[in-house]
């Protein structure tokens, strides 16, 4: 299984309710960050494997904008980017000349979506939307819902829910599955990013039983953050929405994606993200249609160091187009 | 090959080797091959015989070092003991100025020396590098603190003077700081032995010692094999013997070294129990088993290798632990992306090849990564075996290879009693997200470090060390200090004096009435358990007063006696655990009553000893203070929560040892009976008490105060007899903890030589007699450092 992996259309049906898979988890946190840090120095890439890694990366991408300034011209140069996120001449020199390699998506708000649509025309690239009162997820659930619709009219394949944190705060689970699941079916074919804002969960219990009801719910994905949390995607938040992954794995055969998103900035932050990936999951966790990293300035620092990789020279970010 | 093209279908690690261009060429400058360091410089090679250093990952001849003969060693003891005139009065200021300066170069050369102990040991790049040498720079700054704080920290305390010091080939620069740093830092000299086959990062650190211009003879490290390790135990010239390594050659030291009037250390081997309750972070705990058994391949003398899960989730665990082998990494070790590098030999895989065979022979089912491995190199597939029992060879003796068995248990009970069920005492591991669970377990674990949730976590600022047969000492920490610091006032005590041989006249037991023609003859018993009883071999003796009268009988004590009353004391649970208040109630309740028949036992003193009726007020004077003095202590000498790492607690208890033997002397034979049982009681443990031989009537009125105190039965045992034929007994005795012995000399090297059999620990006088009347002799916090171990419980927190 490689990455020329077709993404397949496959989507999680998720299962009812069931807290017994999660009531009694317990998550230590010392004990996960030990891991977690482990992860840095028990693993590298070098040499053309790190190039290779990096990408990977790249196409691992949601190509992310989701700010108050947004307008169709920065989503068009957003989208002209991840359109071809290489630059060719290394691209060639990497030997991927006849690759095509785009980001894994272009990440907008709804309003936006028509417009990256547009702009990735013909490009295989899809649109992901945010949704559902990005990023608190407070407004009324009807309109959180109509949220959803609309995004997937304007041509969104995929959308990325927010949760909403009360639920989980209380343990209201009922509560909070009933919400993700209105909110798969307000996806329709969409495949459904849930947002778990861990920043706001704070412990890593509550991290593992959130991505718990959000996979019984039916999310095609579990992310970790939206980005304006105080605290974006950790090591050990990520650890532990894997472990949570892999065990909903183990009980039900099914695969569910996930997404690390905010904070992650650097090329190294990708090669850590992965090697987190690979060692507790596997190559086919690796691939995009299961992996994805939320980011805006990440592709411009992996796109230096693939610089540095071709020519041996260091790199300077003006010799790089913008996103 | 290796298209980045291709690389994306597989999405491989490739290769990452560490350079070791550096390390080559510092070998390569040593043509005729590398001498010992002693008195500041490295010895010529010209006549010296060689033994060869390889490289366990490639199998490549590393280099060539001398054997260290008997000639050598004494140079360097010379060259130590020359060196510790000055060194041992050097400020602790300049000390620690040295220690520092060494701390700063360990991190100057950091990835040197992380390179060299690589390809010298075999284990992965990735531990040298984040782990062992870090810790080796930790070390000496810790000492360095040590050091300049000697003299108001240890006050009335001073070095020991040369220290032997032999260390093992697992963790061979870290094991030379833990032995070297705390050394120094108390102003003794060493001369230290690297592993035969782990020479190398000694020779580095010996020029470390040259570059910061520690004075010649400090530090001398001397090469060789285990004839060349005994030549520097035996040495007549050296005060201290530190020894970290198997518990069989820990053994031969104890027994080597017995009578000698050496210090020793022992850090010795371990069957770690890796405890999973149900309600433990299981992710988290497979984890931590990797970083138990699979760390240094399992060569780590504190590895939890016997894991135990409750019933409930033991089927999931061991299914998480054979997927997590699936990406352990085993290889090259200077590959930086390698979890498991080489065995340290063949020689030493052979021996965790055989033990695996036994293993499987026996029923185990041995699960093992399917990593393929680098057809040089002596290198072991990592794994753990299901199907082990308690029974099981593999279970009980050390692998000391990255294979751990397993076992599961289905009460917290059940748990204890078989982490406890081991002859062994390092360290154990407990998991569990309850933390009045965890506690409790680490509490009742029998080992010298546990930790919380996590495993093989280290610092200089605290203790490590064992239980049991895992040895006595620890290293690091305050408590580690004082393995390299004598008291002052034992030090000076006077030279052994011949003592009188003593026999004493049996005669049967009398009918238990005793034949008081003036009310104070009178035939004692045993007190054993709480009770009166009558020696086993239904013989008494003749106890003579003064002018060699005949002042009464009291019961001549046999092996048997011995065995039941350290039955009784093994039985007593409820002192140990009771709080420091509870047992101080009692003692200050003996001391009062004590007080009431003061004149009993002054009249008995003046009768049995010949003293003067002053003489005899005073010891009963200053015998009722000491107890007061004990109880006082009872619930004041506090164990410490020593800053270690951020987000961890990490706490030093000073727990009893269980059953302690107690050899008293003759001399003042209320007094020291008092100074040598009590501090052991008031710490919690039980006692097997031998009075004097020639004044035992004393102690036995003494019970009579206990009966009417609420000691509770068999908290003291008194065999009367004759010392040294029971106190034989009693320190050969497997569940005797520890012997005090304050006799002659010829007694006190028995005493050592025996307990080795069970490792315990010894404190003996050598036949130098104490002054008991003297409070800084006959009391102090130095006899409740020995009347305890130090535990040290690591908890890490996090939300």
């Amino acid at each position: 299984m490689g990455a020329n992996v077709d993404k397949t259309d496959h989507r999680n049906l998720g299962t009812k309710l069931t807290p017994e898979w999660f009531d009694h988890m317990n998550v230590n946190r010392s004990a996960t960050e030990r891991r977690t840090a482990s992860y840095g120095g028990r693993r590298t890439v070098k040499k053309q494997w790190q190039a290779a890694w990096l990408v990977q990366a790249v196409r691992c991408i949601d190509l992310t904008t989701l700010a108050g300034d947004d307008t169709e011209g920065r989503v068009r140069r957003l989208c002209a980017k991840a359109r071809q996120p290489i630059r060719a001449d290394i691209k060639e020199a990497l030997g991927l000349g006849d690759m095509r390699i785009t980001t894994g998506a272009v990440c907008v708000y709804p309003t936006m979506v028509g417009h990256a649509v547009r702009a990735l025309e013909g490009s295989g690239v899809p649109v992901a939307s945010v949704a559902t009162g990005f990023p608190t997820g407070l407004t009324p659930l009807p309109l959180r819902l109509a949220e959803i619709k609309y995004a997937v009219e304007q041509g969104a394949a995929e959308i990325d829910i927010v949760i909403a944190r009360e639920q989980v705060l209380t343990q209201n689970w009922e509560a909070l599955y009933d919400e993700v699941v209105q909110m798969r079916a307000a996806c329709g074919d969409a495949h459904m990013k849930a947002i778990l804002a861990t920043g706001d969960l704070r412990t890593l219990s509550n991290v593992y039983k959130a991505s718990m009801v959000a996979m019984q719910a039916g999310a095609d994905f579990i992310k970790t953050s939206t980005g304006k949390e105080d605290a974006n995607a950790t090591l050990p938040v990520s650890l532990t929405m894997l472990r949570a992954l892999r065990d909903y794995g183990d009980l039900t055969g099914e695969t569910v994606g996930f997404k690390p998103a905010g904070g992650l900035k650097s090329a190294k932050d990708a090669m850590l993200w992965l090697i987190m990936v690979k060692e507790e999951l596997g190559l086919r966790w690796m691939q995009p249609d299961l992996f994805r990293i939320g980011a805006s300035s990440m592709l411009g620092d992996i796109e230096r160091q693939l610089e540095h990789h071709v020519t041996g020279r260091y790199a300077a970010s003006h010799r790089h187009t913008l996103a | 090959m290796n298209a980045i093209k291709d690389i994306l279908n597989t999405m491989e690690y490739g290769p990452a080797p560490e350079a070791n261009a550096e390390v080559k060429e510092w070998l390569g400058n040593a043509k005729s091959g590398f001498g010992h360091f002693i008195n500041g410089q490295f010895t010529s090679t010209e006549s010296a015989e060689l033994f060869t250093v390889t490289n366990p990952a490639t199998d490549e001849v590393l280099a060539e070092v001398a054997m260290g003969t008997s000639a050598d060693v004494d140079a360097a003891v010379k060259a130590a003991r020359t060196a510790f005139d000055k060194w041992s009065k050097t400020p602790g200021h300049e000390r620690a100025q040295y220690l520092y300066a060494i701390a700063r170069h360990v991190q100057k050369h950091a990835r040197f020396l992380a390179v060299l102990e690589t390809m010298d040991n075999g284990k992965t790049i990735r531990e040298t590098r984040d782990l062992d040498i870090p810790l080796v720079a930790r070390h000496f700054y810790h000492h360095a603190g040590w050091a300049e704080l000697l003299e108001s920290e240890f006050p009335g305390t001073e070095p020991l003077g040369v220290c032997g010091q032999v260390i093992p080939w697992n963790f061979p620069l870290l094991m030379l700081a833990w032995k070297i740093a705390p050394a120094l830092a108390a102003g003794n000299c060493v001369v230290l032995k690297p592993a035969d086959l782990t020479p190398l990062s000694a020779i580095a650190f010996a020029e470390i010692c040259a570059e910061v211009g520690l004075p010649a003879g400090v530090v001398n490290i001397v090469q060789g094999n285990g004839e060349t390790g005994a030549l520097i135990c035996g040495h007549e010239d050296v005060d201290k013997v530190a020894f970290t390594g198997s518990t069989a050659v820990g053994r031969r030291i104890r027994e080597q070294l017995a009578g000698t009037g050496k210090r020793l250390s022992l850090e010795l081997g371990g069957k770690s129990p890796f405890v999973v309750f149900e309600d433990a972070d299981l992710d988290g705990a497979v984890e931590g088993v990797v970083d138990a058994i699979w760390f240094n391949q399992g060569e780590v003398c504190c590895a939890g290798s016997r894991i135990l899960v409750q019933e409930g989730v033991a089927k999931a665990f061991f299914a998480k632990l054979r997927k997590r082998l699936e990406t352990l990494r085993i290889g090259d070790p200077l590959d930086k992306t390698m979890d498991v590098g080489a065995v340290v030999s063949h020689v030493q895989l052979g021996r965790i090849q055989a033990l695996l065979d036994t293993g499987r022979a026996e029923g185990g089912t041995l699960w093992q990564s399917e990593m393929r491995l680098p057809a040089k190199g002596s290198f072991c597939l990592p794994g753990f075996f299901t199907d082990t029992e308690p029974s099981s060879t593999v279970s009980q003796v050390e692998i000391f290879g990255p294979v751990a068995t397993t076992g599961t248990f289905r009460t917290p009970a059940e748990a204890i009693e078989l982490a406890n069920n081991t002859r062994y005492g390092l360290a154990a591991s407990v998991w569990s997200e309850n933390i009045n669970l965890a506690i409790d377990v680490a509490a009742a674990i029998k080992a010298g470090v546990v930790w919380i949730n996590a495993t093989n976590i280290f610092d200089a600022g605290a203790g490590f060390g064992g239980y049991r047969e895992s040895g006595f000492g620890r290293e690091g920490g305050r408590e580690g200090m004082y393995e390299y610091l004598a008291s002052a006032w034992e030090k000076a005590l006077p030279e052994a004096k011949a003592v009188l041989p003593f026999a004493p006249v049996s005669t049967p037991v009398a009918d238990g009435k005793a034949g008081a023609d003036d009310g104070i003859d009178q035939t004692a018993k045993l007190y054993i358990g709480g009770k009166q009883a009558r020696p086993d071999g239904g013989y008494s003796y003749k106890v003579l007063g003064k002018s060699d009268k005949q002042i009464g009988l009291a019961g001549l004590g046999n092996r048997k006696d011995i065995r039941n009353a350290v039955e009784a004391a093994a039985k007593v649970k409820s002192w140990g655990n009771a709080t420091g208040h509870n047992r101080a109630q009692v003692l200050y309740y003996i001391a009062e009553n004590l007080s009431q028949r003061a004149s009993e036992f002054e009249a008995l003193l003046v009768a049995s000893t010949g003293a003067s009726a002053n003489a005899a007020s005073e010891e009963v004077a200053i015998s009722m203070r000491r107890i007061f003095w004990y109880a006082a202590q009872a619930d004041k000498f506090d164990g410490a929560v020593h800053a270690t790492k951020s987000s961890h607690v990490t706490m030093a208890l000073n727990e009893p040892w269980g059953v302690m033997g107690v050899a008293c002397p003759d001399k003042m034979p209320l007094l020291s009976f008092i100074s040598m049982v009590f501090p052991a009681i008031a710490m919690g443990n039980s006692v097997v008490a031998l009075p004097s031989q020639r004044h035992p009537l004393v102690a036995t009125k003494l019970y009579q105060v206990f009966e009417t105190s609420d000691l509770p039965g068999g908290v003291v045992n008194i065999v009367t007899g004759e010392t040294d034929a029971l106190v034989k007994t009693l320190a050969e005795h497997d569940d005797v903890a520890a012997v005090w012995y304050c006799g002659s000399q010829q007694g006190s090297a028995m005493v050592e030589e025996v307990a080795g059999g069970n490792l315990k620990a010894t404190w003996v006088d050598y036949g130098r007699p104490r002054n008991w009347r003297n409070p800084l002799q006959g009391q102090g916090r130095c006899y409740l450092r020995r009347a305890t171990q130090v535990k040290n419980i690591w908890l890490p927190y996090g939300a």
